[in-house]
């Protein structure tokens, strides 16, 4: 899933203040699994939101309202009579929901509330990490199904750097070294010698890389 | 590579003499002088000194020129390059600059992470990794190509060298990393500081096992310790630095201002016991912000005069 934060409040209060009245949009499907955007994240944000303005003395009028998914039109449309209401949405969907929402509605302005971090998965309860970069060409059958694209610091193809100690990456003792897990996983699968082959470098053309990327099935289309 | 040699580090080891070679970190800043003064503490010395590339992640002076500075002087450089700032079309261009300047030996690097370096925010490449770059040397050397297999005006033909940590975890994968490097294009190998003369030693006969160390040309990295303190910051903080407890209370046993005489002597007691591993063809000295005492150690060695 995707991965996000919510925004410092502080953030969010200066970004907001030149609206007496705005929308705060939750999204009910990545974020809210993460705590960053759902139904109840929202609610919370709105009294956060609505103390702090009152203690300013400039209080604001805040409307809420959680769709299922922020990053398709006909969930989005179901947003667009409390849209026309407010001044301004705060969308606290991932940056695609934001833009999504922003593209359906041109003259709301569409404020980001949430700081999407990763793709990544929820290692056990209030533990997410990331695990993938998107490159586009998955290599997961190369490395063990560990990627080193996303989880190694320095994206290494071909073994560990220097500064891996004890499973842990010199960049940060409490992240896990990629390269650490990739042998562990081919050495218990009696696959080691797997990595004795040169990785050549990465084409790097179906990242981001390459320009913003699209997806057409036309099997689907319309 | 049994033809001539490539360069006067590559003469010294494939005519069997014990290398050494020493390293220079550039200025934080434009001065040119820096580099010169620094130099001159090891003409003679040194068959090649390392000129390091942006090292801990800190702006300095490019390796391109301050190995100018050094070749000036009428010293040898070993270009370090490192993975992290540039991409696969600066990291060739640039290596076809250093040649044409002059500059024979490169040593192929991932290089440290931005996190602890001066620019912590900034935008790291990491396109290709230090084994990728190892065989594009090669690949520019041998086939006169770059990587897209355009032909080139002009092959650099570099002597090529890679790091090794053979203190790293985890430690059996450490020689299947070597063996790579060694097929993936390096003639030399410049190691880690060592401390840990046993671990070393096993890691050297793994590698002796599988063939190795008839290879390529392993330099053993060395680093006189200043002080207790100094020691201890190391063997704590450095990633994948392996200094043995009774060394440090070696240090710390004895007084302030004896603690460098120290240092230096355990460095010359290291140096003694390396030139008697088989498969150790010479020394790498890392005498961080203390090259004059690089000549101290190469002489007391009794390695002067160099071959
Ligand atoms: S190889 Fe690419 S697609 Fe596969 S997990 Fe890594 S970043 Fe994602
Ligand atoms: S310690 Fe491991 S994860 Fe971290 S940069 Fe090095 S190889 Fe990558």
């Amino acid at each position: 899933m995707i991965v996000g934060e919510q925004k410092p409040v502080q953030e969010i209060l200066q970004m907001v203040a030149p609206h007496r009245k705005f929308l705060i949009l939750g999204c009910g499907t990545c974020v809210k699994t993460c705590f960053a955007g759902g139904e109840d994240e929202v609610a919370l944000l709105a009294s956060a939101l609505r103390l702090a303005s009152r203690k300013d003395g400039r209080p604001v009028e805040i409307e809420e309202l959680t769709v299922e998914r922020q990053c398709e039109d006909a969930f989005i449309a179901e947003a667009a009579e409390a849209v026309s209401r407010n001044e301004a949405v705060l969308s606290l969907a991932c940056g695609a929901g934001v833009q999504a929402v922003a593209r359906r509605f041109p003259r709301s302005p569409v404020l980001p509330g949430v700081n999407t971090t990763f793709l990544g998965v929820l290692e056990h309860q209030g533990l997410f990490t990331e695990e993938c970069a998107g490159c586009g060409d998955c290599q997961l059958a190369v490395f063990g199904g560990v990627c080193p694209f996303s989880r190694c610091a320095k994206k290494l193809l071909n073994g560990p750097c220097g500064g891996s100690q004890e499973g842990k990456c010199e960049v940060d003792p409490d992240t896990e070294c990629a390269w650490h897990l990739i042998i562990e996983r081919l050495s218990a699968l009696g696959r080691l010698d797997q990595l004795r082959a040169y990785v050549p470098p990465k084409n790097w053309q179906t990242s981001l890389s390459g320009g913003p990327r699209k997806l057409i099935r036309k099997d689907h289309v319309i | 590579m049994n033809t001539e040699p490539i360069s006067n580090l590559h003469r010294v080891l494939s005519r069997g003499h014990f290398a050494v070679t020493a390293e220079c970190g550039p200025p934080r800043g434009a001065n040119g002088e820096a580099v010169r003064e620094k130099g001159a503490l090891l003409k003679g010395v040194v068959d090649a000194v390392n000129v390091t590339d942006n090292q801990t992640a800190i702006v300095r002076m490019s390796s391109i020129s301050a190995c100018k500075h050094l070749m000036d002087l009428g010293l040898e450089p070993v270009m370090q390059m490192v993975t992290r700032d540039r991409n696969r079309i600066a990291l060739q261009s640039d290596i076809l600059g250093a040649y044409s300047l002059g500059i024979k030996n490169i040593l192929c690097l991932s290089g440290d992470h931005q996190r602890f370096g001066s620019h912590p925010e900034a935008l790291n490449v990491f396109d290709i990794d230090s084994m990728n770059l190892l065989s594009t040397v090669r690949t520019m050397r041998e086939q006169g190509k770059d990587l897209s297999g355009h032909a080139l005006d002009g092959a650099p033909k570099m002597f090529i060298g890679a790091a090794a940590n053979p203190f790293a975890d985890p430690f059996e994968y450490r020689v299947i990393r070597l063996a790579k490097k060694i097929d993936a294009g390096a003639d030399f190998i410049q190691t880690q500081c060592i401390y840990n003369l046993d671990r070393f030693k096993a890691w050297m006969d793994m590698a002796a096992g599988e063939g190795l160390t008839e290879k390529v040309h392993i330099l053993a990295g060395v680093t006189p310790l200043k002080s207790a303190p100094m020691a201890r910051y190391m063997a704590q903080n450095v990633a994948g630095m392996d200094i043995p407890e009774p060394l440090l209370r070696r240090m710390a046993g004895v007084p302030k201002k004896k603690a460098a005489q120290e240092g230096i002597a355990i460095c010359l007691e290291t140096l003694q016991a390396l030139r008697e591993i088989p498969g150790v063809h010479g020394v790498h000295i890392m005498a961080i912000e203390w090259e004059n005492q690089v000549k101290t150690i190469v002489e007391r060695a009794g390695l002067l005069p160099r071959p």
